[in-house]
């Protein structure tokens, strides 16, 4: 029976654990990614991550989706709350809500950057209210271009945390609304009361899936600005330091580094978590 | 009354604005890519086309070798939907039915792995593929699917839970032995967590942009993804055609999704509990 588990078990040891114990090695080493030869340099790389602002002011970027994650997952809740009572065209509703999370990353860029150039989609519409003298280089000007980015991926991922919201609403037992309607609680107070509680727990798995989500953000800003006017994330400057300026070690610290805030993040969520259902 | 008839408004007034925010980005683009080269120019994003012209999309699909993307994509697809489903439900069967020394740590060893984000151990996983000489070989992107694939291993277990051990056991009686019972009893048990996993790791496939970028960047290797982002380049300015590109990517995706709508619901929710 053994036999069954060997073939993934050596799948998952080659191309999960094999790789991180190279990456812990690499980033002691002053590695370029392709000499036969380099030199252990001790935490040097590290230290280089957390005092060189250009590898280190990144995690400002973080921040944005960070705070974006907010807004998305208060949409979804919203839509959510809204879609779980009764309502015309719900599966029309759900649909369109839950269509964007399907697509490709990369068609994704492309409507963005059609929805953001000069005279695009934006610009149009902004124009149709009489907002011409608000309308900026959306994706250039560095004082709004991660906002402009963060967006997209606000539109990008809000559908399937709703529908992860949707779905726990509707676990519910109706009888509980039913008694709180007996009781004269109006939709504001089912909120608070019922949902709410109710979806505790999925709730806070969500916030923290969106600190790791924030820190590991690829593939819209590299396909839409590939990391440049201030929008680098942390991700894309670990893959240029690899495979661009060919520092493979110092990259190996910075990717070691964010696995290492992953962990901590995920295993605060857990204790967390399991503290709550002792209670 | 009156106060039900104003939260009513307030509600599907919420519901438009979220659906027009969803759509429009969207529906511009199909608008778009219809349009002839000086159409576009002289025309505004949300005036409709005048007339029909497909020739954006010949120019996509044919200069943009979208063809080439689909077959490699559907090449990545089947064989890693193969592998997944089998490598996949043989390992739950053997965890949830027997008992071996190595249980205990192979589970382990499953769970601390979902906690790497794939994303960043790339730059070592980069070297690992060159040295099995894998570099710019479909099967770069295709075992690397096999090989951090740990969810659809979960959902199979939920599954395995609910079929009961006593059809292993009746088989057993019978004179079947554990790759029959597998085969005969397990297999056919086992469509709906099928189903899930087909959706899930299908649009992941189908979307991957980052393994075929980074490990397969020889142009007769693109993958869907791959060719739209190459659209990047040489059509830099000719909207139209990025803008077809766009909708030949997403097509086959709406068209899955008008489809199998509540499959993929139950899929993606089934896919987090």
């Amino acid at each position: 029976m053994v036999l069954f588990t060997v073939i993934p078990v050596i799948l998952l040891l080659v191309f999960s654990y094999y790789p991180l114990v190279k990456m812990i090695q690499y980033s002691l080493t002053d590695w370029d990614g392709f000499s036969p030869s380099s030199n252990f340099v001790g935490l040097k790389n590290y230290k280089t991550v957390f005092t060189n602002p250009t590898y280190f002011s990144v995690f400002r970027t973080s921040l944005y989706y960070f705070i974006a994650t907010f807004f998305q997952l208060g949409f979804a809740l919203l839509f959510a709350t809204l879609l779980s009572f009764k309502v015309k065209f719900a599966n029309f509703w759900k649909g369109v809500l839950f269509f964007p999370y399907l697509l490709n990353g990369v068609a994704i860029g492309f409507i963005f950057l059609y929805f953001y150039k000069q005279q695009g989609t934006l610009d149009t519409v902004m124009n149709f209210f009489g907002l011409h003298n608000q309308i900026k280089l959306w994706l250039g000007d560095r004082s709004i271009n991660n906002i402009s980015l963060a967006f997209t991926s606000v539109w990008r991922y809000t559908g399937f945390n709703f529908l992860i919201f949707l779905g726990a609403i509707q676990s519910i037992n109706p009888e509980v609304y039913e008694a709180a309607e007996m009781d004269g609680a109006n939709r504001w107070n089912q909120f608070k009361y019922i949902i709410i509680p109710g979806i505790k727990e999925i709730l806070f798995l969500n916030i923290i899936l969106g600190v790791s989500g924030s820190l590991s953000v690829f593939d819209i800003p590299y396909i839409m600005t590939s990391g440049s006017n201030g929008t680098n994330t942390f991700v894309i400057q670990t893959i240029d330091t690899a495979f661009k300026y060919n520092k493979l070690g110092l990259a190996s610290a910075m990717a070691i580094i964010l696995l290492l805030i992953v962990i901590v993040v995920t295993v605060i969520q857990r204790v967390a978590t399991r503290e709550r259902s002792a209670n | 009354m009156k106060k039900f008839t104003v939260s009513a408004f307030f509600k599907y007034l919420i519901l438009v604005i979220g659906a027009v925010i969803a759509i429009l980005p969207i529906l511009v683009v199909f608008i778009g890519s219809f349009k002839s080269n000086n159409e576009f120019l002289t025309s505004g994003v949300l005036s409709l086309p005048k007339h029909l012209d497909f020739s954006n999309y010949k120019t996509a699909f044919v200069n943009g070798q979208m063809l080439v993307g689909f077959k490699n994509t559907a090449i990545i697809f089947v064989i890693s939907m193969a592998g997944k489903l089998l490598l996949g439900s043989a390992f739950a069967y053997a965890i949830n039915r027997f008992d071996f020394k190595l249980k205990k740590p192979i589970m382990s060893l499953f769970m601390v792995a979902m906690l790497i984000p794939a994303i960043t151990s790339q730059v070592a996983t980069f070297q690992l593929i060159n040295s099995m000489g894998l570099f710019n070989k479909i099967w770069s992107v295709i075992i690397l699917n096999l090989g951090t694939d740990v969810v659809s291993i979960y959902i199979f277990m939920q599954y395995l839970n609910e079929i009961p051990v006593s059809l292993d056991e009746s088989a057993f009686l019978d004179g079947a032995n554990y790759f029959q019972i597998f085969g005969k009893i397990i297999l056919p048990n086992l469509k709906a967590p099928m189903v899930t996993i087909l959706i899930i790791s299908g649009v992941q496939i189908y979307n991957d942009f980052y393994n075929p970028f980074l490990y397969m960047p020889d142009p007769s290797l693109k993958v869907i993804s791959t060719a739209l982002f190459a659209f990047k380049g040489p059509y830099g300015t000719n909207w139209p055609v990025i803008l077809a590109g766009v909708v030949i990517v997403i097509l086959p995706i709406l068209i899955v999704f008008l489809a199998l709508q509540k499959y993929i619901y139950n899929g993606v929710v089934g896919s987090v509990k």
